[in-house]
């Protein structure tokens, strides 16, 4: 394979737009008439909804129209949207509808939308459309929701438990009957919301002289937003088509399929007018998707060597009050923990519980992080008992790289075995370990102790499935200008996909990326897709690019063979033409041959080939390629006010193959400090009433500038076996080891009062009450 | 999140500014906007009438005369932040200006807007209580100073009258040599305290504290000046032991509780930051 | 009651006379009003940073300031940083070169924000960088790239006022 481009750092194709003010994001979009919706949302966690009175709504100046569920109604085939993964979990069904009806079941559910000549007037008529409520109960913690007697999220439910399943593997109750040592953890994990700085936002029009109905959408699944509108609406989807224009950012929450996403086509289709929203930041905060909490109870049994014999407990996981995804992010979670090492026998019992809050699907990391949280924790937990250094307490149960691949007795949500890959894991955390000084930093950590500053180190290693399968299609296809056009189903939200595609059909087809022209996320482009999440495009839009672009290779060196009258081997693929090796000037641009292989009425196509020069290509795959890396960070921690800062952050990381190291990198980075406010700064609070109380930027906290410190990123590539290019995914990688990295790094610095850490995210005010508490205890350190 | 409907007004000179706001009912006046638009955006408050202050020029000046800063409500607070005077004769103030958001809003915020709002945790606030600064208040009936001590009067709310305006704020200096420190605990760069510690001292020449001013933000819905560790301070050899054994009271405060924080991390952070801020103080004795 | 105001205002040199609604931020007015779409917004409450411009050359949020507010004055927006339609601004460069941006959503901001701040401290250190970008928030780079790029940048600038 040529490496001239593959492997390369490239200039972004999406860069030149975006630089100078030319992106063409939702809120860019401007079409004759727009006309702009404003969303009427629950203020209550729980309520019935007793009457809805439009009419001072309508009579507010520039209000088209106000719509309801009422109104809607008679425009869907099916009132719900039924976008759940398939599981045999589910104990009950908790799909969304469009607007709600009679009862609404968190703050910020849509129940009236209101269209108006631009969204300061849509404000204003939303802010007089009168919902009467009747206030029910509303269930905000996820444990107390379980329990026997509790008010139900849903008023005519029977309770809230939404799914229960077990993973499991080996005998744990003889494992843990017959160890020497078991230690216990309850973890509360909590993440947070996406935040992408662009928000959600969604334009419709229906052409009459197309008969077609095209939602414009900043989604991360153009091709499920197709057939979920089309089934809503129950329309044949050649009518419907989903154009996702340039995204902000999307980190999960945008690869939902929304209430929204109906309701602003069918507002359209009743208007007879296109139809705009944009989410602000506010309705960010209470009507996008988030993850939240999960409580974990979960043990660890070892041996006199420290040596895992098995791991159990039980999980309990915040669903939300609806199904927006499916079971996958506690599932995830629960298959994560003992991925990097090895452990005999394994069970957790997980549920999935209703609260009246905003449905819960994947952030950045999708349940995964949380997985390698509560391992890399009990790990921490074993070495302190034991009095062994937590490095060797890893080193002692990390998968050997001889052991690659690795079945491991696990299934992923589709049924596939888990087969870890490629990896070398304990060389990854030897990496970071030499990096950040591991070994001398005791010495250093009593020095600083001396003069009363607290420093500490922490450890953690992570293994996370990529490359979700089944398939990403690409097409490939030279047109008569030489332009090279890629289609696929993949969809770009900032992670470069248009360049890494083009690098890997430019390694094939010429070496430049600047005669490709690179399509995603259009459903009139390509028929099939599945979408942007999971850290999936690189492998699997990546690979079909790959194949496609290899075929397509072979068939042009054919036709040019044919028609300059040379063998093929001797033809080389140049800045966009087809050349003799030995004599680049007897050359053939590739557009020629493309207009060759389109065909003249009444002549024979050359060689017999089929027509055309474009190749589709769906790699399938439902294997995952898993990635892994580890991360060593050092902290100083102010023993007074708590606050946490990081001096040094070194994570070393295994992809596979690099399309493009600067991409992985930024990815890697991105991931990183994502993390860092999951462990230090994000937390999405609601009150027992379900009433949000962290709504503005100002009360959640996002990683800014100078809270993120520089990251050291070292590379490994060990290529995956199991797909065309070697690669693994990266997208959330950054994400996995962090917030266990810098918990370990916190307790260590905090050691001599001896503080424990059994949450994320953790504040200064917390450590400096534990720091404080442990003085008053123990008189430790100086009076304060 | 867009502005509700309201009425525009822009007037030139601050009599015109003084009658609207005595013509007007339920107008908000908008100086640097950082905290009044982001309440309009989210339709927190619903104005009749916005009078909007940046074209008085009058009130726009920054001037020392015989020790004492003049600054005009509507001075921009990047113009305290590189002005050489503030810097060499009210580093105090130069110090806690650094702290307040970020470049972007210290160009439009303004000094009259942040002491009228009256944050508890806005650093200029704690500046102004700090130096017992007096502000100028004009009103249709003429107008008057006011002592900042008797300025707030209640979580967020001054002593203003509905159709008064405030023109100016004065801050006495310091003597040459003065000490002084400013220390804020605040969860990312630019953000609100939770928790500040502003102090200003006067030491003779063998470390005796002639005079004190330790001022706490963030901690208590209104600016506390601890005047009881004040008075504990002067005539005592400055030490970091004195600080931390006087700065015990500061734990005392009565503190807000609120997401960012409970009581009692504010009342702890304003114990720890008051010592913080008198060593700062002292270590800066005798500079000139 | 839709009260409008004729201004005049200048952006990115050219000059604008504009009827517009009293309550319209100045970001609505650029982006839907003129078209000038390259300003972004993320918050609308003063803390991304997304919507940042030049007012008379000091960087402001443009969701904060209502359009009537920029009569008579003069606003540099993303669009207008390029020298021309073929070139590029040093800084603009940087950003590519340094892999600066990836979804590109808060870039605008951040150029406005550095263009500023690099024409008033043209000799950096990281420290003071980062600082300077702490008003604006990133979700996809870490703001590790776009710290490289600030200082890159820096040094492009320097380089080219010392070429004869």
């Amino acid at each position: 394979m040529r490496s001239r481009v593959f492997g390369n750092r490239v200039g972004r194709i999406e860069d030149p737009p975006l630089l100078t003010g030319r992106g063409r994001f939702i809120d860019d979009i401007r079409l004759p008439r727009l006309a702009h919706a404003a969303f009427v949302r629950s203020p209550h966690g729980h309520a019935a909804i007793l009457t809805i009175d439009k009419s001072q709504a309508l009579a507010t100046p520039g209000v088209i129209a106000v719509y309801t569920a009422a109104d809607f109604a008679p425009h869907l085939r099916q009132d719900r949207l039924i976008v759940g993964l398939p599981s045999p979990a589910y104990r009950q069904d908790v799909n969304r509808p469009v607007l709600a009806r009679d009862e609404v079941v968190h703050v910020g559910e849509p129940v009236a939308i209101v269209v108006a000549e631009n969204r300061y007037l849509a404000e204003d008529g939303a802010a007089m459309v009168n919902v009467d409520y009747e206030i029910l109960p509303a269930v905000a913690d996820a444990r107390a929701s379980l329990v026997k007697g509790s008010p139900t999220v849903h008023r005519n439910a029977l309770h809230n438990l939404l799914a229960e399943f077990d993973v499991a593997y080996g005998d744990v109750a003889a494992a843990f009957s017959a160890a020497p040592h078991t230690f216990r953890e309850t973890l509360w994990q909590h993440r947070g919301g996406g935040h992408s700085i662009e928000c959600r936002g969604a334009v419709a029009q229906y052409d009459a002289m197309e008969d077609r109905l095209t939602l414009w959408s900043s989604t991360q699944t153009p091709h499920t937003a197709m057939r979920l509108l089309s089934d809503v609406l129950g329309w044949d989807d050649t009518r419907v088509r989903v154009v996702t224009p340039d995204v902000g950012g999307g980190f999960g929450p945008k690869l939902i399929f929304y209430p929204e996403d109906v309701a602003i086509p069918l507002a359209a289709l009743l208007l007879g007018r296109p139809v705009k929203w944009i989410e602000d930041r506010r309705e960010h905060f209470t009507g996008s998707t988030q993850e939240r909490d999960q409580f974990w109870d979960i043990e660890i049994a070892v041996d006199e060597q420290a040596r895992i014999l098995g791991v159990r407990g039980r999980l309990i996981h915040e669903h939300g009050a609806y199904t927006a995804r499916g079971a996958n992010l506690p599932y995830e979670s629960a298959q994560t923990v003992t991925l990097p090492y090895e452990v005999p026998a394994y069970a957790l019992n997980v549920k999935l519980a209703l609260t009246n809050k905003v449905p819960v699907t994947p952030v950045r990391g999708a349940g995964q992080p949380q997985g390698a949280f509560a391992m890399e924790r009990l790990l921490d937990r074993v070495a302190r008992e034991l009095k062994l250094d937590r490095a060797e307490v890893r080193r002692r149960n990390l998968i050997a790289a001889q052991r690659m691949p690795c079945a491991k007795p696990l299934r992923s949500r589709g049924g596939m075995q888990v087969v870890l890959d490629s990896g070398d894991y304990p060389k990854c955390q030897q990496m970071v370990l030499d990096a950040i000084g591991w070994r001398d930093f005791k010495s250093r950590q009593a020095a600083a102790r001396a003069a009363n500053v607290y420093i500490g180190v922490g450890l953690a290693n992570f293994v996370k499935g990529t490359g979700r399968g089944p398939f990403e299609p690409v097409a490939v296809r030279i047109g008569a200008s030489g332009t090279i056009h890629i289609h696929s189903g993949a969809a770009a939200m900032g992670q470069s996909t248009k360049t890494m595609l083009a690098q890997i059909v430019a390694a094939q087809l010429g070496g430049t990326i600047d005669k490709i022209k690179v399509t995603t996320g259009d459903t009139a482009g390509i028929a099939m897709g599945i979408g942007g999440f999971n850290s999936r495009q690189a492998v699997m839009a990546g690979s079909s690019a790959h194949l496609a672009a290899v075929a397509l290779r072979e068939k042009v060196l054919a036709v040019a063979a044919k028609l300059l009258d040379v063998s093929a081997d001797g033809l080389e693929i140049e800045g966009g033409s087809v050349q003799l090796r030995a004599r680049p000037k007897t050359a053939i641009a590739l557009g020629e041959l493309a207009r060759a292989m389109g065909g003249t009425p009444g002549f024979t196509l050359p060689g017999g080939m089929a027509p055309g020069l474009e190749v589709s290509e769906a790699f399938l795959r439902d294997e995952m390629a898993f990635a892994n890396g580890a991360a060593a960070v050092e902290v100083e921690v102010d023993a007074e006010t708590g606050a946490v800062e990081i001096r040094k952050f070194i994570i070393a990381h295994d992809c596979g193959r690099m399309i493009n190291p600067v991409i992985v990198e930024g990815q890697i980075v991105g991931g990183v400090v994502h993390g860092i406010g999951n462990a230090l700064f994000e937390w999405m609070g609601f009150d027992g009433q379900c009433q949000p109380v962290t709504t503005t930027f100002a009360d959640y906290l996002l990683v800014t500038s100078t809270e993120a410190p520089s990251i050291d990123v070292l590379h490994m590539e060990s290529p995956s076996p199991i797909n065309p290019l070697g690669v693994k995914g990266v997208g959330e990688c950054g994400v996995m080891p962090v917030a266990p990295a810098i918990m370990s790094a916190i307790e260590d610095a905090l050691s001599p009062f001896a503080v424990k850490i059994a949450r994320t995210p953790v504040t200064p005010a917390e450590l400096a009450g534990a720091i404080q508490a442990a003085r008053r205890e123990k008189r430790v350190g100086p009076a304060l | 999140m867009k502005p509700p409907p309201f009425s525009y007004h822009d007037p030139r000179t601050v009599d015109d500014a003084v009658g609207l706001l005595n013509r007007l009912e339920n107008a908000k006046l908008l100086a640097g906007g950082q905290s009044l638009m982001p309440m309009l955006n989210m339709r927190y408050v619903l104005p009749d009438h916005v009078i909007d202050l940046n074209k008085v020029e009058a009130l726009s000046f920054l001037r020392e005369t015989d020790g004492v800063l003049e600054v005009g409500a509507m001075t921009r607070q990047r113009d305290i932040e590189f002005s050489d005077a503030v810097k060499a004769r009210f580093p105090l103030i130069h110090e806690a200006i650094l702290n307040v958001g970020h470049r972007q809003t210290r160009n439009r915020g303004t000094v009259g807007g942040s002491l009228c709002h009256l944050d508890p945790s806005a650093e200029l606030v704690t500046m102004a209580a700090a130096h017992d600064a007096t502000v100028t208040v004009v009103g249709p009936n003429g107008k008057r100073d006011i002592p900042f001590a008797e300025f707030p009067v209640a979580f967020m709310t001054t002593a203003l009258e509905l159709n008064e305006l405030l023109t100016a704020v004065r801050f006495p200096r310091w003597p040459t040599g003065h000490g002084y420190g400013f220390v804020e605990f605040a969860r990312r760069h630019g953000d609100f305290a939770i928790a500040s510690a502003a102090a200003l001292l006067e030491e003779d020449a063998n470390g005796k504290i002639k005079r004190a001013s330790l001022t706490l933000g963030g901690v208590g819905v209104l600016p506390v000046r601890m005047r009881e560790v004040e008075k504990a301070l002067v005539g005592q050899t400055a030490s970091e032991d004195l600080f931390r054994q006087l700065c015990e009271e500061c734990r005392k405060v009565d503190a807000i509780e609120d997401v960012h924080a409970p009581a009692s991390y504010r009342q702890h952070l304003a114990a720890v930051l008051s010592r913080r801020a008198l060593v700062s103080a002292h270590g800066r004795v005798g500079r000139a | 009651m839709s009260e409008k105001r004729t201004i005049a205002v200048t952006i990115n040199g050219k000059r604008y006379q504009e009827e517009v609604e009293v309550r319209f931020t100045l970001a609505d007015f650029m982006r839907q009003q003129l078209g000038l779409t390259g300003t972004h917004l993320g918050c609308e409450h003063g803390v991304c940073g997304a919507c940042t411009i030049l007012l008379d050359g000091r960087s402001a949020r443009s969701c904060l300031m209502l359009a009537v507010q920029a009569d008579g004055h003069e606003i540099l927006t993303v669009e207008g940083i390029a020298p021309s339609a073929e070139k590029m601004h040093p800084l603009q460069e940087a950003f590519r070169d340094n892999h600066g941006l990836q979804c590109g959503f808060c870039t605008p901001g951040m150029l406005t924000t550095l263009i500023e701040f690099l024409r008033d401290n043209p000799d950096p250190t990281e420290q003071e960088v980062r600082i300077a970008i702490s008003g604006n928030l990133c979700r996809c780079t870490g703001y590790q790239g776009i710290v490289a790029a600030a200082l890159d940048a820096a040094q492009r600038l320097k380089a080219a006022k010392e070429a004869p």
